[in-house]
C-alpha cells in the first residue's frame, strides 16, 4: 500500500496513486480506441482514436504517454504508431496528454512511468495497434465516401488510393468522417519484416529547440506573477526542522516569504531564485538531525560487512545444487570481496517544479519520468480530489531514474499551497541536489567459487549484502520481505537471467537499510551485480589458468543468446588477436531489461594508476530496434554513465549527511576522457527488451579487467577516485 | 541597476552588480536559453561569449559582465540563419535531453572561431563541458563535419 495515499482521496485518484507508484495493480487500466462521439484535440482537429489526430493539413499528431528524457523513446513511439499508420512521417508531430486528461479517460493513454528501460518495449504493442486502428478508420471513411469496399483501397504516406476508379484522398480530408466511426475491435498487426518506419535511423523529432536555447525545460517556465522558491531539505535524512530566525532576512532584496515544507524543510520565495537563494543562505537554520547523525560511510561499510558472514539471515534469489556443500569439499576455492557506493543521479538540471495552488484547482509543470506518479503527488499534497489537478509535463534536463520520484513536485504544492492563487517556480540548488538525491544502493558482496581437479568450476556462492531500493519505494513489490529486483542479471530467469550454468550455485542477499534514501539509478542493481560477477569471473579464469572468455564460454552452453552478443564483442574488438603494444583488453557480459548485453574495453595504465581507454566495444540484442540511431546513442552515452560512476561516481556519508556537495567533488567524464563507442546490434527478434540502461552493466567490468591484465592488480571498490586511480 | 549588452542590445536591468550574469541573463534579461547547472563554474551548461570568448556566467558578476558583449545561446544565429554548430548539431542529431547543449554548442562555436579545423587534441582541450546523457561521440563527430566542411 502507497503509504502516501490519503484517505480523503476518491476512488479514482486511489487507483491512480497506487498505479503510479508501481504495484502493478494498475487497476482500471483500459486501453480503449475511441468511440461514436468525437474527440477533438485542442486545436479541434479529430481524434482517430486516442493516439493519433488528423489536421486538416495532413499533420499527424501522434500522442506519447512515456517521458522524453533524452533516450529518444518519443521518437521511437512515434514511429511505431507511424509504421502502423502508415502516414507522411515528415507530417507527424507529437503531443503529451496530460496525466488528468488520462484519469478522466480510463487511463486511455495507459502507463506514463518511464523507468526500467520501458519506454518502448511495454508500449509498443498498443501504440502500434493505436496506429493500425486509426489506419483501418481512415481507410474506411474514404471507402465510404467512394462507396466502394474497403478492401479495395490503398494508403501509402497518408495518401488512400482506389486503384479500379483511381480515386485518391488524404487522411486529413476524411479525418472528420473517420473520427465518427466505431474503431475496428481487431487489428493485425504488420511483420516486423515489412516494417519501413521502424529499424529505420531517423533522426529525432525534438532536437532544433535545443541547439537554440528554445526548448522550455522545467526551470524555463515562467507564468503570470510568478515567484521562485529556494529550498533547504534536513541534510540529515530522517531529520527534521527545528527552528529559523526569520528575522535575519526579512528585509533582504525579492523576499516575499519564508515558509516551512512539511516538517523537513525551509523555503524562501522571492522574486528572483537568485533573490531567494541569496537569502536561503543567509537563513539561521537549526535542524533537530537525530539519530541518524551518527551514521557514517565506516558505520554503514561495517555493517554491510557484517551481512556477508553466512551466520546471518539472507533472502536466496537463485539456487541450484548445494553450493556450500560443494565448496566445502573442493579441489580448490577461490574468494572475493567487492563493494558499490552511494551515487547520485546528478541531472544536468536540478529538481524543480511551478505549481499554482487555489482552493479550485492545482496544477503544476514539471519534468517527470511518470506523470502519474506526479500528479498523485499533487492530489495529495494539494487534498484536492483529480478533476481539480493535472500535470504539464516539460522537458526534463535528464532523468536516469530520479524524476521518477515526486519529491520535488511534493515540496512545490506544499510551498504554493501557502501562497494560494501565486504560481511558484521551486528550483533545487545544485548543492541541495547532491544532499537530496535517491541514491543508487550500496552494497557489498562476498562470493567465492571452487573448482574440481580438472579446474572445472563446480560451484559458485554469491552472497550480496546491503540496501534494498524496493524495501524504501515499492515495499508492496517485496516478497515476503525478499527484494526480487536485488537479483537484478543473477537471477534464475525472467528478464534479468544469470547467463552462466553452474552446477552448484547460491545467490542470496542480506538486506540492510541504512538511512539513505535508494532510488532508481540507471542501471540500477545490474550496475554492482554485473561489476561483482563479471570482475569475479575474471578472477575465476585466472584461478583455472584459463582465457577470460573462453571461461565463459564454457559456462554459457545454456544460454545462447548470452552467448551471441558476448561472441560479437569479442569478434568486434579482436579478442583472439594481439592487441596494440601496450594495450590490454578486458570482457563482460549481463542480461538486465529484457536486453543481452556485451562489452569489450581496451585500456592502457600508465604509472600504475592512470588509465587511457582507447575503445570500447558494445553490443546489444534487444529482441528489436525501433531506431538504429538511437539505440547507438544510447549505448554510448550508457558508457559515459557508467565510466563516470567508475572514475568518479561516489558518495560518502559523515554525520548522517552526503559529504559531495557539487561536481567539484562528484565529477562526471569530459569528453577527453571518453573513447567512440562502437556498437553492435545483433536483434534476434521474438521478444521486446529495453535499450537504455542494460549496457551500463558492462562498463565498468569490461574496463576493470582489462586493468588486472594491464597490472596483475584487482580493484574490487568503486569508484576508482578512492583508489589513488584516475584517467590519464 | 546594471546596462549589459547581450545579443546585440544594450538592456537596463534592475539587479545588484554582484549577481552572477547567469542569472541576470535568465531572470533579468528573460534569456532562458542559458541553463544552471552547478553555480561553481565547473559542468558549462552556462556558457555564453563575453567579447568572443567562452565564458562560464556563472563564474561572472554583472559588475564585471558590464560594458562587454555578451551573447547568448538565443543570439548565435544571425538573420534567422542558424549558426553552423546549430546546423550541425541538427543535422547530426547531437542532443539528447540537450540541456546542457547550449553551453556546450557555445563553447564549440568559440573553439571553431579560433581554431575552424581543431584536432581531437585541440578538442580534448578546449571543450570541458559535463554531459551527463554522454553525447560526447555525436559531438565530437558534428565538429569534425563541420571543420571539414
Amino acid at each position: 500500500m502507497n503509504k502516501h495515499v490519503s484517505p480523503k482521496m476518491n476512488r479514482r485518484a486511489f487507483v491512480i496513486g497506487t498505479a503510479a507508484v508501481g504495484t502493478g495493480l494498475a487497476i482500471g487500466l483500459e486501453i480503449p480506441f475511441g468511440g461514436p462521439a468525437v474527440v477533438r484535440a485542442a486545436d479541434g482537429s479529430p481524434e482517430i482514436g486516442a493516439w493519433v489526430v488528423v489536421r486538416p493539413d495532413d499533420t499527424v499528431v501522434i500522442r506519447i504517454a512515456r517521458s522524453e528524457m533524452g533516450q529518444g523513446s518519443l521518437t521511437g513511439l512515434a514511429q511505431l504508431v507511424a509504421e502502423e499508420l502508415e502516414c507522411d512521417w515528415s507530417k507527424v508531430t507529437t503531443e503529451y496528454p496530460t496525466p488528468g486528461q488520462s484519469v478522466a479517460r480510463k487511463r486511455v493513454w495507459g502507463d506514463f512511468s518511464t523507468g526500467g528501460s520501458r519506454g518502448i518495449r511495454s508500449s509498443q504493442d498498443y501504440v502500434r495497434k493505436g496506429g493500425a486502428t486509426a489506419r483501418v478508420m481512415l481507410i474506411e471513411a474514404a471507402a465510404n465516401e467512394w462507396k466502394v469496399p474497403a478492401s479495395e483501397c490503398t494508403v501509402a504516406r497518408g495518401v488512400i488510393t482506389h486503384k479500379a476508379s483511381g480515386r485518391t484522398t488524404t487522411y486529413g480530408k476524411v479525418a472528420e468522417a473517420a473520427a465518427k466511426l466505431t474503431p475496428p475491435a481487431d487489428v493485425k498487426l504488420k511483420d516486423p519484416k515489412d516494417w519501413t518506419i521502424v529499424g529505420k535511423g531517423l533522426l529525432r523529432l525534438d532536437t532544433a529547440d535545443k541547439t537554440t536555447g528554445a526548448m522550455t525545460y522545467g526551470i524555463d517556465v515562467k507564468l503570470p506573477g510568478m515567484l521562485n522558491a529556494a529550498i533547504k531539505d534536513c541534510p540529515v535524512f530522517g531529520g527534521k526542522l527545528k527552528s529559523y530566525d526569520e528575522a535575519k532576512i526579512t528585509g533582504m532584496k525579492g523576499v516575499k516569504k519564508v515558509v516551512k515544507v512539511g516538517d523537513t524543510a525551509v523555503a524562501v520565495v522571492a522574486d528572483t531564485w537568485w533573490h531567494a537563494k541569496t537569502a536561503l543562505e543567509a537563513l539561521p537554520i537549526v535542524w533537530d538531525e537525530g539519530d541518524n547523525a551518527k551514521v557514517s560511510s565506516e558505520s554503514i561499510a561495517k555493517w554491510l560487512a557484517e551481512g556477508l558472514d553466512d551466520g546471518q539471515p539472507a533472502y536466496v534469489g537463485n539456487k541450484n545444487g548445494d553450493a556450500k556443500a560443494a565448496i566445502a569439499g573442493a579441489a580448490k576455492k577461490v574468494e572475493a570481496v567487492y563493494s558499490y557506493p552511494y551515487q547520485n543521479h546528478a541531472t544536468m538540471e536540478p529538481m524543480n517544479a511551478t505549481a499554482v495552488y487555489t482552493a479550485d484547482k492545482c496544477e503544476v509543470w514539471c519534468g517527470t519520468q511518470n506523470g502519474e506518479a506526479a500528479f498523485a503527488a499533487v492530489l495529495e499534497a494539494s487534498g484536492l480530489p483529480a478533476e481539480k489537478c493535472d500535470v504539464h509535463k516539460v522537458m526534463p534536463g535528464g532523468g536516469f531514474g530520479r524524476r521518477g520520484q515526486t519529491d520535488y513536485v511534493r515540496q512545490a504544492v506544499m510551498i504554493a499551497k501557502q501562497m494560494p492563487g501565486t504560481p511558484v517556480k521551486l528550483l533545487w540548488s545544485r548543492e541541495e541536489d547532491m544532499a537530496h538525491g535517491r541514491y543508487h544502493p550500496i552494497t557489498q558482496c562476498k562470493m567465492t567459487g571452487a573448482f574440481d581437479a580438472n579446474n572445472n568450476l563446480v560451484a559458485l556462492h554469491y552472497r550480496l549484502s546491503g540496501q534494498s531500493i524496493l524495501f524504501s519505494l515499492r515495499p508492496e513489490a517485496l516478497q515476503n520481505g525478499m527484494d526480487p529486483a536485488a537479483f537484478q542479471g543473477v537471477a534464475q530467469s525472467g528478464e534479468a537471467a544469470f547467463g552462466y550454468s553452474v552446477p552448484n550455485l547460491l545467490v542470496e542477499h542480506a538486506m540492510r537499510n541504512p538511512h539513505v534514501p535508494p532510488g532508481f539509478w540507471r542501471g540500477v542493481n545490474v550496475n554492482h551485480n554485473a561489476i561483482y560477477m563479471e570482475c569475479f569471473m575474471d578472477e575465476l579464469a585466472q584461478a583455472a589458468g584459463q582465457d577470460p572468455l573462453e571461461f565463459r564460454r564454457k559456462l554459457m552452453g545454456n544460454h545462447p543468446k548470452h552467448l551471441a552478443v558476448l561472441n560479437a564483442v569479442a569478434e568486434k574488438i579482436g579478442w583472439n588477436t594481439p592487441a596494440p603494444q601496450g594495450v590490454y583488453r578486458g570482457i563482460a557480459q549481463v542480461m538486465g531489461y529484457g536486453s543481452y548485453v556485451a562489452g569489450a574495453a581496451e585500456i592502457s595504465v600508465t604509472e600504475g594508476n592512470k588509465i587511457k581507454v582507447h575503445r570500447i566495444v558494445a553490443s546489444t540484442d534487444p529482441g528489436y530496434v525501433v531506431n538504429p540511431a538511437q539505440v547507438e546513442r544510447q549505448v554510448a552515452g550508457s558508457f559515459v554513465y557508467g565510466l563516470s560512476a567508475l572514475f568518479y561516481g561516489g558518495c560518502t556519508v559523515k554525520d548522517g549527511k552526503i559529504e559531495q556537495t557539487n561536481f567539484d567533488t562528484y565529477n562526471s567524464m569530459r569528453i577527453n576522457e571518453m573513447p567512440k563507442v562502437e556498437t553492435v546490434m545483433v536483434p534476434s527478434g521474438g521478444f521486446w527488451g529495453g535499450v537504455g540502461e542494460p549496457t551500463i552493466g558492462v562498463a565498468a567490468p569490461a574496463v576493470l579487467n582489462a586493468y588486472f591484465a594491464a597490472t596483475g592488480k584487482r580493484i574490487r571498490s568503486v569508484p576508482l577516485r578512492d583508489q589513488n586511480i584516475t584517467f590519464a | 541597476m546594471a546596462n549589459l549588452t547581450i545579443n546585440g542590445k544594450t538592456l537596463t536591468l534592475d539587479v545588484e552588480p554582484d549577481t552572477p550574469l547567469l542569472w541576470a541573463i535568465r531572470e533579468n534579461a528573460g534569456l532562458t536559453g542559458t541553463k544552471y547547472g552547478c553555480g561553481i563554474a565547473q559542468c558549462g551548461a552556462c556558457t555564453v561569449h563575453i567579447d568572443g570568448v567562452a565564458t562560464r556566467s556563472c563564474g561572472v558578476s554583472v559588475a564585471e559582465a558590464e560594458g562587454k558583449k555578451i551573447t547568448t545561446i538565443e543570439g548565435l544565429a544571425s538573420g534567422g540563419t542558424l549558426h553552423k554548430v546549430q546546423e550541425a548539431w541538427i543535422a547530426k542529431d547531437v542532443p539528447q535531453c540537450g540541456y546542457c547543449q547550449s553551453g556546450m554548442i557555445m563553447a564549440v562555436a568559440a573553439l571553431l572561431n579560433e581554431k575552424p579545423k581543431p584536432t581531437d587534441a585541440d578538442i580534448d582541450e578546449a571543450i570541458t563541458n559535463i554531459c551527463r546523457c554522454g553525447t560526447f561521440q555525436q559531438v565530437r563527430e558534428a565538429i569534425h563535419t563541420i571543420a571539414s566542411a
